[in-house]
């Protein structure tokens, strides 16, 4: 059987510093919207970086991915990521220009 | 003499290390997780679209909705917790700690699902519709909205049945039966939960035919799979939780 432990070698402390940081980060979104400081366009862009940063650290930790062997962890993030930045260039260019001309 | 070299040839093939250095379950789990991102990429691509490219797109989520859905995302944030302590319990070869966690990592899930579908009851009793809402014009609010968390619900109500299935096998069957019959004749005929909770029923099924097909005791590899699958459900939520709650909060 594959050695689940010996490859992953994370304590139970940094998966509590992890589960807090999300929780910290969580709190800092819900802060940021409420209060409603950013026009909606940075405000998209300001919650995604702190989402994607969430991300990164449940896929990293909790998904161990930063344990698995460098082919794989750099094949499923650049593929993914490639994905997605397709998709923004896009859709957001486009619903900016929607914007950006001042249709309503 | 051809014959011995045709099967010297696949023992070796047979043996050949993994291209990923890991076993090919968890291989297949994490392609299905790709493919599974961009599906909920493109509903969220979607929603973002919507509500950036609109001017008047509704901004519903008042204090109670963001509170209920920062409730809901400590929920999902605490079960990767539990969860991954139970990838540990695992690999020490503890099983009863394996259960335990993978129970707390159901109960925050099962939470989550209730909440959210408290969360849509609200709405809908407030008039919000597939295709249309009493806030604004845009017929698309209700549309994205109900289709991305309704998907997400789908997805944690599956995790929550999968968990089941690895920490508790066969007798995990009837408990969902109850909980189906339960919900199934709680919920009000008009509810549209009414009908979702037949998704309990349909996974009864397929799990009581993995389970009666393929009987085993599940060791620390299913466990690490089955988590990859829960931890992605919590990934996507962070995604959702802002872009859908917190990008339409409503300004008092």
């Amino acid at each position: 059987m594959h050695d689940v432990s010996a490859a992953h070698g994370e304590s139970k402390a940094t998966y509590l510093w992890v589960w807090a940081a999300l929780l910290l980060l969580t709190a800092v979104e819900v802060v940021l919207a409420y209060k409603q400081v950013l026009a909606p366009v940075r405000m998209l862009e300001v919650l995604l970086v702190l989402s994607v940063i969430k991300a990164g650290l449940i896929t990293m930790y909790f998904m161990h991915l930063k344990s698995e062997v460098p082919r794989m962890r750099w094949l499923l993030t650049i593929s993914v990521s490639a994905c997605f930045a397709l998709m923004w260039i896009f859709f957001f260019r486009d619903a900016d220009r929607i914007i950006t001309l001042g249709v309503k | 003499m051809a014959t011995v070299q045709h099967a010297v040839h696949d023992a070796q093939g047979a043996y050949e290390p993994s291209l990923f250095g890991t076993y090919s379950k968890k291989v297949g789990m994490w392609l299905f997780l790709a493919s599974d991102s961009l599906t909920f990429g493109a509903l969220l691509f979607a929603y973002s679209y919507g509500r950036i490219s609109n001017p008047s797109w509704p901004t519903p989520f008042g204090k109670e909705s963001i509170l209920n859905a920062t409730i809901m995302t400590a929920c999902l944030l605490s079960s990767s917790l539990t969860m991954v302590l139970a990838v540990m319990a695992a690999n020490r070869g503890d099983k009863a700690w394996t259960r335990n966690w993978l129970l707390a990592t159901m109960f925050f899930g099962a939470a989550f699902t209730v909440l959210h579908a408290m969360e849509w009851t609200r709405l809908i009793a407030d008039k919000m519709t597939p295709s249309g809402n009493r806030w604004s014009s845009v017929p698309l609010f209700g549309g994205t909205f109900f289709t991305l968390t309704g998907m997400h619900m789908l997805h944690v109500t599956i995790g929550v049945i999968y968990l089941g299935v690895i920490a508790l096998r066969k007798k995990f069957l009837p408990i969902l039966l109850a909980l189906w019959l339960l919900g199934w004749l709680l919920t009000p005929a008009t509810s549209v939960f009414h009908i979702g909770i037949h998704v309990l029923l349909i996974g009864a099924i397929v799990s009581a035919v993995v389970l009666f097909l393929k009987p085993k005791d599940y060791d620390a590899n299913d466990v690490e799979v089955s988590g990859l699958y829960w931890h992605f459900v919590d990934l996507v939520w962070m995604f959702i939780f802002p872009l859908v709650y917190l990008m339409s909060t409503k300004v008092s």
